[in-house]
């Protein structure tokens, strides 16, 4: 079927069946691969993106739900949070293969956007759905604190 | 397996010979066999240059880039920064202009020297110590070919001229960029050698501030991976593999698959059936509803928790080889004082990197095979891929990817992945580009597990508390046996299997490591820190023990063994000096502390606990690390950082089994590394060293675990030997 999709701001009009994951239609049919697949679940979080701002597991929404949503991928964030967070992963070097740092990043901009002091609890509970094999974590949590340290300046 | 074996044997490959012997070197390294390591760097000597550094090492183009091509693939632990800045400091190049990609094809240029250089591969942690001369030769030798092709454009002598940050100048003040100079720099003789600078004279190795050159990419969505690949009319497979091991296809029928909307093609490969489709979830949609019928007459069918029973029958015989025999144990034992006697059990652990395997293949007009993916031994699949598409290596043009995570699940003997997308691409006449995507489930299942082990431990003290007899007994399945790998057993002794209990650091008089060697069908790999990550809980929790029962504290006890080794006990005083080890602790927090040495490179974690519902909260962990000298602190640091991560996930909560021949799990919801509530505090220090670079991506993985372990029994008075850690504690 025919779906229109609005992804970074701009208009998509894609051929795919509605059952088809989110994730797979901004891969393989919109063509945007900065979003991650690692589980296909919803336990990894590599694929997460923005759907009207919610941070999104993509690999379990279907695109045919995210009609008349603004979705938003690791290419199309921008404003001061989310350049605030890549700026401090590049200085603080969290990424070691990178694989699940689209979805860390989408997951971190999620959390300083809805809470700009986050505790280490706070952290905990935004960021334990993104899983990072090489086990980037503590500098995750340095860099999401350093962040909102930069954004409360 | 028998593919490579095939391969292998093959005459009209002309380094079919040469080969063999790199592939017994390379299981050598990963059985912890290393070379020439504790060489201090020459100081202002000069360094012989045998290679063009401008044919295979640095290329500089007329834009002014600097591509370093690199023998060491990057699963995520960072060689390609550790050898950028190896040679930035000898060519002096600005960061800015360098970018590193993956080389192959010439074993001359590539081959790991650690590995006696017959063969490129990347493993055991050797990407520094391999690379470690051969890049600072090389920036030194291009330098000095930028530098002579300056001296001849301006027709001034070559000792007027300097480099620096990408510049190269005249005392005159005239200056050029690398990218003007490039094309006749290239045409310049080589050096016969080099001068590589005073280790007092480098602004690039050992910096702390040095930061790794690809985080920008990694952050912003745009770095590319296998998965990521897109190329014109490519189409995706998914291949559908048995479902126990050993298992072969006895028939299928694709009508269903091939309705549904998007599936081109269902094809027989040696490994499964696959099916094609124009995406990725039209192929798993396809896959879903294809009907096979597999033979099981060869599977594997026992369950994990039969094959651990066998190996608690096997535990108390005698070891059917030795790994190593010191004085008499059997009657030092019969003279102890007391003996002390333990059972450790380890389960099958998966690799489960972020990025499930996946490989594309393209066969071009003009005969040639292009091969994206994670070329972990880039050879090995150059000549698997050729032997499949029925045409020469060289005809195979490899793209060596940085890949999502990897920890050995890349370096397989069969080349797994690979071959199939390049049996999937001619399967279907190489019509089309074929990328072949594993899921999260296939990865899971696919087999190549860290073996499931066994260790049997007996120990004496006489009546003073010393340690006198030591007997470990390991029991469990060998990595390279079957393999063109085997070459590494010796006198029935596969080193992967024994390697951190066999060279043991204590003192010990009468000591006997023995390995008795299972048959069991499941596929097992080389798993991040490879034998290690069980022999090294095994032994540190043991030795705590057997220090528990002489009443002495496991740090005092020891050191006061390590005499003979002094790398070893100055990276446990520093960690346990920087831990506060003799200092009072916190009410209800309890430390634990361990050592290893895993490929020539030396840590010590102490860990520091909470009870909570009778499971381990660790909140901080120091870690020391002796890596020889340190290229890139930082990188150091992340990878202690990452692997104690790791190293903690996997003694936690991971475990995989199987019942009836078939594995539970499929998913990170019942596979489960560790999540970031669970990540301690890690602070690494790095001792000061002049001995060459060995490794540390490994290395930080082993000493975790019983550390905290130790420190569970501080906090308890329980000794947990059975991993993970989940099944005897609170979750």
């Amino acid at each position: 079927m025919s779906i229109r999709l609005s992804v970074n701001g701009n208009e998509h009009e894609i051929e795919a069946d509605e059952d088809m994951p989110l994730l797979w239609a901004i891969r393989d049919i919109v063509g945007l691969t900065g979003t991650k697949f690692g589980c296909g679940l919803a336990q990894c979080g590599a694929c997460t993106v923005h759907i009207d701002g919610e941070p999104t597991r993509s690999c379990q929404y279907l695109v045919s739900d995210a009609v008349g949503t603004e979705i938003t991928t690791i290419e199309g964030i921008n404003g001061k949070i989310a350049q605030t967070v890549q700026q401090v992963w590049t200085e603080y070097d969290v990424p070691q293969c990178g694989y699940c740092q689209s979805g860390q990043i989408m997951s971190a901009v999620a959390l300083l956007s809805e809470t700009p002091k986050p505790t280490d609890e706070d952290i905990n509970i935004s960021m334990s759905g993104n899983l990072c094999r090489c086990a980037t974590y503590q500098r995750i949590r340095a860099g999401i604190h350093e962040a909102a340290k930069r954004l409360e300046a | 397996m028998m593919l490579s074996k095939m391969v292998l044997d093959t005459r009209s490959y002309p380094v079919s010979a040469s080969r063999r012997k790199f592939l017994i070197g390379s299981a050598a390294v990963a059985g912890g066999l290393m070379i020439g390591l504790n060489a201090t760097p020459s100081r202002a000597a000069t360094t012989a240059v045998t290679d063009n550094p401008m044919t295979g090492y640095i290329q500089i183009t007329p834009e002014n880039q600097v591509i370093i091509l690199s023998s060491q693939f990057d699963m995520g632990q960072g060689p390609y920064n550790g050898i950028a800045t190896l040679v930035v400091e000898e060519l002096g190049a600005d960061w800015a202009q360098i970018d590193v990609k993956g080389a192959y094809g010439n074993t001359k240029l590539y081959g790991n020297i650690m590995w006696g250089g017959t063969a490129q591969g990347t493993g055991g942690s050797t990407s520094m110590a391999t690379s470690f001369d051969r890049y600072r030769i090389a920036g030194a030798a291009a330098r000095s070919m930028l530098m002579n092709a300056a001296a001849d454009t301006w027709s001034v002598p070559v000792e007027e001229i300097t480099v620096e940050r990408g510049v190269i100048r005249h005392v005159s003040g005239k200056t050029a960029t690398f990218g003007a100079l490039a094309q006749k720099a290239s045409t310049m003789q080589p050096p016969q050698d080099v001068q590589l600078k005073d280790p007092e004279a480098w602004t690039e190795i050992g910096k702390s501030e040095r930061r790794r050159f690809d985080s920008a990419s990694k952050t912003n969505g745009t770095h590319p991976f296998t998965i990521d690949i897109k190329l014109e009319n490519m189409l995706t497979a998914v291949v559908a593999h048995p479902p126990k091991f050993g298992a072969k296809v006895s028939s299928f029928d694709a009508t269903e698959a091939l309705k549904v909307n998007g599936v081109t093609d269902v094809v027989e490969i040696p490994r499964g059936i696959a099916v094609v489709a124009e995406h990725m979830w039209a192929a798993i949609k396809g896959r879903e509803v294809l009907e096979i019928e597999w033979d099981d007459a060869q599977a594997e069918k026992r369950s994990s928790t039969e094959i651990m029973a066998e190996y608690r029958r096997l535990g108390p015989n005698e070891p059917e080889a030795t790994a190593r025999s010191d004085g008499n144990v059997k009657t030092a034992l019969d003279n102890s004082a007391t003996v002390i006697e333990a059972t450790y059990e380890f389960p099958y652990l998966a690799h489960a990197a972020m990025e499930p395997l996946n490989a594309v293949a393209r066969m071009n007009t003009d005969g040639t095979l292009e091969v994206w993916g994670g070329h972990q031994i880039p050879d090995l699949y150059q000549f698997i891929s050729a032997n499949i598409a029925e045409i020469k290596p060289d005809q195979v043009i490899l793209h060596v990817m940085k890949t999502g995570g990897g920890f050995g699940r890349r370096a397989v003997a069969d080349g797994d992945v690979v071959a199939e997308a390049v049996s999937v691409a001619k399967a279907i006449g190489f019509r089309a580009p074929v990328k072949v995507q594993w899921t999260r489930e296939d990865d899971m299942r696919g087999g190549r597990y860290r073996p499931a082990y066994l260790h049997q431990f007996k120990a004496g003290l006489d009546e003073k508390g010393n340690v006198i007899a030591w007997d470990n007994h390991i029991v469990g399945q060998s990595i390279v046996s079957g393999t063109p790998f085997e070459g590494l057993i010796q006198n029935g002794v596969d080193k992967t299997s024994v390697e951190g209990a066999s060279n043991i650091p204590y003192a010990i008089p009468n000591l006997r490591v023995g390995l008795t060697t299972t048959n069991v069908n499941i596929p097992v790999l080389w798993w991040r820190a490879v034998g290690s990550t069980h022999t090294a809980y095994a032994v540190e929790t043991f030795f705590d023990e057997v220090a528990a029962k002489a009443n002495r504290d496991p740090y005092e006890f020891r050191m006061s063994h390590l005499k003979a080794h002094p790398r070893h006990a100055a990276v446990l005083k520093l960690a346990a000096e920087k831990a506060g080890w003799s200092e009072a602790i916190a009410e209800g927090r309890f430390r634990g502390l361990a050592l290893h040495e895993s490929f020539s490179s030396i840590v010590a974690h102490v860990a520091e606990i909470s009870m909570e519902d009778g499971a381990p909260i660790v909140h901080k962990v120091t870690v020391a690390v002796d890596c020889g000298i340190a290229i890139n602190p930082d990188t150091i640091k992340a990878q202690m950082e990452g692997g104690t991560g790791f190293g903690l996930g996997s003694i936690l909560a991971e475990e995989l089994t199987l019942d009836a021949g078939e594995v539970e799990q499929g998913n990170y919801d019942s596979y489960t590394p560790l999540r970031i509530d669970a990540m301690p505090d890690v602070e690494v220090f790095i001792v000061p060293s002049e001995n060459k670079p060995t490794g540390v991506g490994e290395p930080g993985v082993p000493s975790i675990g019983p550390a905290v372990a130790n420190a569970v029994f501080a906090a308890s008075g329980r000794r947990i030997r059975v991993l993970p850690m989940s099944n005897a504690l609170g979750s």
